[in-house]
């Protein structure tokens, strides 16, 4: 187990490195610089001083060393954008709130979409199957931000029982970013979820179950639902970086002042700090995550071996 | 488990003596014919694809109301679902974002088919190094932020439709690479092939005759769930301005431009909206209906 999670662990810290080069090369590839003439007219003296200021007058492979030294040391720079503050700043102030959000919209659509996953699959081909299934197609296919246009529409515009956006004044502003982010996780959950217990439900152990005089609840909750969480947590492990890291849609369309945007604005305004640190920060959520789901998988199920 | 190996040895002898080899694809149509939501949806998709080919003849631009910024609501002064922000004729816009939409999505997976079958055949069929090489670079497509690739690439090759779509389908192959890749290691343990190279069939003739065919089918699915993704990315690019540049039209930049007019002109961004939802809910239960006819195990 231990070899296995080091295996994993030098695995992901070759990907890591990988990532880092290979935005670092394309970050600097693409035209245009972060102090350009358009963003800031300046005498060429005065554009050199700058760009000495901040290294970026080095050889490429100096400068990456140098970033990957400073960041090693937890010193990931100053945004160019914002030079006041420091990227790890930035990343404080606006994650949380991000984080906020997505942790809640984790909660309430996985544990949301596993339950109404359940009784569509206990009442199957009833009107609940059908509603539930309708619900998780919609979520699944339309984008969320559509979805938020509609909620907006409807609950803000056209009935005004919720505020139309902002964050933090009233707590019904989480309402309506948390159903336009997690109404297409709830439809990942609620789906698999149903598949899964519908393919348990004809094991031979649920017969047995069920012969041997046990109630219907307990068959459902101690033996099927167990023995479909598997497949469950493979697909809705990795949509969790998604959720915590700021939806850009929703965060414009709601007006949450979360980190989505500045995945969008960094790349816009060539803040190389600011580009190398959500990248590296995703890349680390992913590896995490994955190699989390790995190890559940064997506290679940025991048949499940890792190599 | 002895059950489903019997029913696959079956399956496997019985069309060569009795039935001639094309009746996948008559049982396929059949089925996804007794498919009612499905031919629904596929009905819907003609529709579209009619109005995407036919929308310069549909509607013929440019349309402006007088004064050109006049906004009107639907109904009005005879737009019949009435104008954007800059007081273009809605109906033609949304016709030729369903044109755009289509372009895209089309266009996106036939780049990401050539590209992501090539590196997955070559990756499941050579091996070895090929195969550790091309994985290596499928984990690193993954552990980039799409949007943020996306993004880097559109900056490198500046906006329009066709770079719109290069982008996307630079993210776009990673799926199908990975999906042949998985067909064809697990093709390649089964009996049949085991049985043509037994007889000695040379490796280029198993891949072509026996492991290619046997691969098309999730392909196909993937390919066809793959268009309501890509049409999605694309919306969502144009819904943040950094997609399809003005003046081809685009669902999701009419989205984007329509949160600044909510209040007053609901329809400029409701009608886009239940446009895109319209166009990915027909294409994805095509997409379900052709998995569930061409892949009969997996229904239920």
């Amino acid at each position: 187990m231990v070899a296995y999670i080091l295996k994993r662990l030098a695995g992901l810290a070759f990907v890591f490195f990988l990532v880092s080069v290979v935005a670092f090369l394309l970050m600097h590839s693409t035209p245009g610089g972060p102090f350009d003439e358009p963003n800031m007219p300046l005498p060429p003296a005065a554009k050199a001083n700058i760009l000495r200021k901040y290294g970026l007058d080095q050889p490429l492979h100096i400068q990456y060393i140098n970033y990957i030294t400073n960041a090693l040391r937890g010193d990931f720079g100053y945004s160019f954008s914002n030079p006041s503050e420091t990227v790890a700043q930035i990343i404080g102030r606006t994650w949380p709130i991000s984080i906020t959000l997505g942790g809640i919209t984790v909660i309430v659509a996985l544990g949301s979409g596993i339950v109404i996953g359940i009784l569509a699959a206990v009442r199957q081909n009833t009107i609940v199957d059908y509603v539930a299934t309708f619900l998780a197609t919609l979520g699944l296919t339309v984008p969320n931000f559509v979805i938020a246009l509609w909620l907006i529409l409807v609950f803000a515009v056209e009935l005004q029982w919720l505020p139309i956006g902002g964050w933090g004044e009233d707590w019904r502003q989480i309402i309506m970013p948390m159903i336009a982010l997690g109404l297409g996780p709830m439809g990942i959950a609620m789906r698999y979820t149903r598949a899964s217990l519908v393919d348990v439900f004809t094991a031979d152990y649920i017969r047995t179950a069920r012969a041997k005089g046990l109630a219907e609840r307990m068959v459902v909750m101690r033996h099927a639902v167990k023995n479909a969480l598997i497949p469950i947590i493979t697909v809705l492990g990795p949509r969790v970086p998604d959720l915590i890291t700021g939806t850009i849609f929703v965060e414009t369309m709601f007006r949450v002042p979360g980190l989505g945007k500045f995945f969008v604005e960094s790349v816009l305004d060539r803040d190389y700090p600011m580009i190398m640190a959500l990248t590296l920060l995703i890349a680390a959520l992913w590896g995490i995550v994955y190699l989390l789901t790995d190890l559940l998988y064997t506290l679940i199920d025991p048949r499940v071996k890792l190599t | 488990m002895s059950a489903i190996a019997t029913k696959d040895a079956v399956t496997a002898v019985d069309p060569i003596i009795s039935r001639p080899p094309s009746n996948l694809w008559r049982d396929a149509a059949i089925r996804f014919s007794k498919n009612k939501l499905a031919m629904g949806a596929l009905i819907i998709v003609g529709f579209l694809v009619f109005l995407a080919v036919f929308a310069d003849v549909l509607a013929p631009q440019p349309n402006f109301a007088r004064p050109i910024d006049a906004r009107k609501f639907p109904g009005e002064a005879g737009y019949i679902l009435g104008t954007d922000d800059v007081g273009r004729d809605m109906l033609k816009r949304l016709i030729h974002g369903i044109r755009t939409s289509l372009i895209v999505g089309v266009s996106v997976q036939a780049i990401a088919l050539v590209i992501g079958a090539a590196l997955g055949l070559s990756a499941g069929f050579i091996g070895g190094w090929v195969d550790f090489f091309v994985m290596r670079v499928v984990e690193l497509f993954t552990a980039i932020p799409q949007l943020l690739f996306a993004l880097f690439l559109i900056s490198i090759f500046g906006g329009g439709m066709f770079n719109v779509i290069l982008a996307i389908a630079l993210i776009a192959w990673v799926d199908i690479c990975r999906l042949t890749r998985a067909q064809l290691f697990s093709l390649r343990e089964k009996e049949f092939i085991e049985a043509a190279r037994a007889v000695g069939v040379p490796s280029w003739q198993i891949a072509w005759r026996h492991l290619l065919p046997n691969a098309l089918t999730p392909l196909i699915i993937a390919v066809t769930l793959g268009i309501p993704t890509a049409i999605f990315t694309e919306a969502g690019l144009s819904f943040l301005g950094l997609g399809i540049d003005e003046p081809t039209a685009s669902l999701g930049k009419m989205v984007g431009v329509s949160s600044a007019y909510i209040r007053v002109y609901w329809h400029m961004g409701l009608l886009p909206t239940l446009m895109i939802a319209l166009i990915m809910l027909s294409f994805s239960f095509v997409g379900d209906g052709l998995r569930d006819a061409l892949d009969p195990r997996l229904r239920k």
